[in-house]
């Protein structure tokens, strides 16, 4: 296999993306080519995956240009695990919205702009270039305006306004490190960066950039100060694209900020504390805000911030446990991000209504959808065998190896207060009694679907949710994985070697 | 001119952050115009400024020798403009919508509607 063949993924996307564009009215033709490209993409990330996991890292030069001078594309196994969590997650999505959305919303293009979107989350994975991951990410943005506005309903604007602001800012911090980069070194090469940036003399501007490096992501990411944006703008748009917002779009910021600074802004003691400090706060003010939300989506947007800081205090830590953890948690995340929101969809077809006054009675009425919808929620919370306690022991173990008592703190905040506000959830949604069904214009009960949308709503959760239950009772083989990625990331010779090909 | 040029790209930081600090839409999308732009010089500045020495080989020449510009931070800020063009343009038509069904042209008086609770 040639090493060239690692960008199929993003090609894959970009066909499907095009050839949804010429079905333009025809949203069933759309539908069908969205699910059958993403079994494929699905598929190619699996074999890229076992390949790279065999063969070692697979780096592409743009129009065979030797390393710095170049475009690079780089594989590594981080690289092509995240490709293989952001197929499963995107088929899983793929399909929901393929049974769940209605052809008045599909004619607003929404599979073309998903599958644009896709292809700048996997083109981000990719890249080995600084300034490639800019052009990356601005194409996930346009792409995420593109789809928090879908519909344009007035709440949506609202939340997509505040969305758009804070985007556009973090670009431009993002673009300004890049300058500053681009200042002391001369290079953008991601593995060059990492040879030249430890030889610059005024290491002080190396931390400022690194700073607002963190800043830019950071905003993306939504940790401590900067995540008001997220809260208030997830929760608008419809259930399948706060689905793929919750679990991909912070995460990417995640991938970057552990890639970025394990290779060349590593964290010295100041920058150290700087990120431990922001990860622990993260956790605190995310669980807070969760903790007296009333509403369903609501609650999970604020779940998204407080468990962003489980992935940043395995940063902040920087151990081998430690960043095996974050990697894992990063894995489960995205899988369970995506399937709580789907989750949401559900409940609100059932319901009626996302606002805990108005939902209850799954279990009376649905007894086995209660059972589905424990896999994900529980998993989320981290019960012992299911897949979120296996990345929490790991990141403790760290915390406790570097001495950071507060992070340790933190994560146990974090994770009780998750205890406490999805078990008041499971209490209302499904334990409660059923509540009137509030029946809004355009409305339809899930009773009232046809069997093949009712399949369509239910296997998307139980496939992420057989995922989750892999990656927990897996959990081995998911360590041998995450411990590898840590073990390349704290030692990323490797990693340099292959791409830049000195001797 | 390197000192005239990091003035103004710490001026054009300034007045971006502060439009964008205002209440009003349409200051917004200046100041995040004016960012955007001062981003760009920013790239151009720290790329060093070379005058009259364009990258070029010469006839009798096999390599570039003494001081030549960097192609590279033009390639940059090229593309960064061209981003930021298509982001600013959706940001604009996202404001006219939202002020043509808010009606209001103020941040304060946007207010998230509270689903009945």
């Amino acid at each position: 296999m040639t090493d060239n063949l690692l960008i199929l993924p993003v090609i894959i996307q970009l066909v499907i993306a095009v050839i949804s564009l010429f079905f333009w009215s025809r949203t069933n033709y759309q539908r069908l080519s969205s699910i059958v490209g993403n079994v494929i993409f699905l598929a190619v990330s699996f074999i890229l995956f076992f390949y790279v996991k065999e063969n070692g890292i697979m780096v592409s030069q743009g129009g065979n240009w030797p390393a710095p001078f170049g475009i690079t594309f780089v594989l590594d196994l981080f690289s092509a695990s995240m490709l293989v969590i952001t197929g499963l997650s995107g088929l899983a999505v793929s399909i929901f919205t393929a049974g769940s959305m209605s052809r008045r919303r599909a004619l607003f293009v929404f599979f073309p702009i998903y599958h644009f979107l896709l292809l700048g989350i996997s083109g981000s994975f990719i890249a080995g270039d600084l300034f490639n991951l800019y052009v990356w990410f601005e194409l996930i943005i346009i792409a995420s305006f593109g789809l928090i506005t879908l519909g344009g309903g007035r709440r949506q604007l609202e939340g997509a306004l505040k969305y758009v602001t804070l985007n556009l800012v973090a670009s431009t911090l993002f673009l300004t490190s890049i300058a500053f980069v681009y200042g002391l070194t001369g290079s953008l090469n991601l593995a060059d960066l990492a040879v030249k940036i430890p030889e610059v003399e005024n290491q002080d501007l190396v931390s400022i950039a690194a700073l607002l490096f963190f800043v830019g992501l950071g905003i993306k990411t939504a940790v401590f100060p900067m995540y008001f944006w997220l809260p208030a703008s997830y929760h608008t748009p419809m259930s399948a694209i706060s689905a793929i917002f919750g679990g991909l779009l912070t995460k990417v910021g995640v991938y970057a900020l552990i890639r970025v600074f394990s290779l060349f802004f590593l964290p010295d003691s100041y920058i150290g504390t700087v990120i431990s400090a922001i990860a622990a706060l993260t956790l605190i003010m995310g669980a807070m805000g969760a903790f007296i939300q009333k509403d369903v989506r609501k609650v999970f947007s604020w779940l998204i911030v407080c468990h962003i800081g489980f992935m940043i205090a395995g940063l902040g830590i920087f151990s081998t446990v430690a960043l095996a953890g974050a990697v894992l948690y990063l894995f489960h995340d995205i899988i369970i991000k995506t399937n709580i929101f789907m989750v949401s969809g559900l409940l609100y077809r059932i319901n009626g209504a996302h606002t805990f006054k108005f939902i209850g009675g799954l279990y009376e009425h649905y007894p086995k959808l209660s059972f589905l919808i424990a896999i994900p929620l529980f998993s989320l919370i981290g019960i012992p065998p299911l897949s979120g306690f296996w990345p929490k022991i790991l990141l403790i173990e760290g915390g406790i190896q570097g001495f950071d008592y507060f992070i340790v703190a933190a994560i146990l905040l974090g994770s009780f207060v998750t205890l406490v506000t999805i078990g008041k959830l499971w209490v209302t949604a499904v334990w409660s009694e059923q509540k009137q069904v509030k029946y809004v214009k355009h409305f339809i009960h899930f009773k009232q679907l046809s069997k093949a949308q009712r399949i369509a709503y239910v296997f998307p959760i139980a496939f992420l949710s057989v995922v989750s239950l892999f990656f927990g009772f897996g959990a081995f083989w998911m360590l041998d994985i995450a411990n590898r990625i840590a073990e390349e990331l704290i030692n990323p010779e490797l990693y340099i070697q292959s791409i830049l090909q000195f001797q | 001119m390197e000192t005239v040029l990091a003035i103004l790209t710490g001026f054009m930081y300034a007045a971006g952050i502060y439009l964008i600090l205002r209440r009003s839409l349409v200051k917004l999308i200046v100041g995040l115009i004016i960012l955007g732009n001062g981003s760009n010089l920013l790239i151009f500045l720290l790329g060093g400024i070379t005058r009259g020495n364009p990258p070029v080989i010469g006839e009798n020449e096999s390599m570039l020798t003494g001081i030549y510009a960097d192609p590279l931070p033009q390639a940059l800020i090229l593309t960064a403009i061209v981003i930021s063009f298509g982001l600013q343009a959706f940001a604009m038509v996202l404001l006219q919508r939202e002020y043509v069904q808010g009606g209001v042209e103020d941040f304060d008086s946007i207010k998230e509607e509270e689903e009945a609770l």
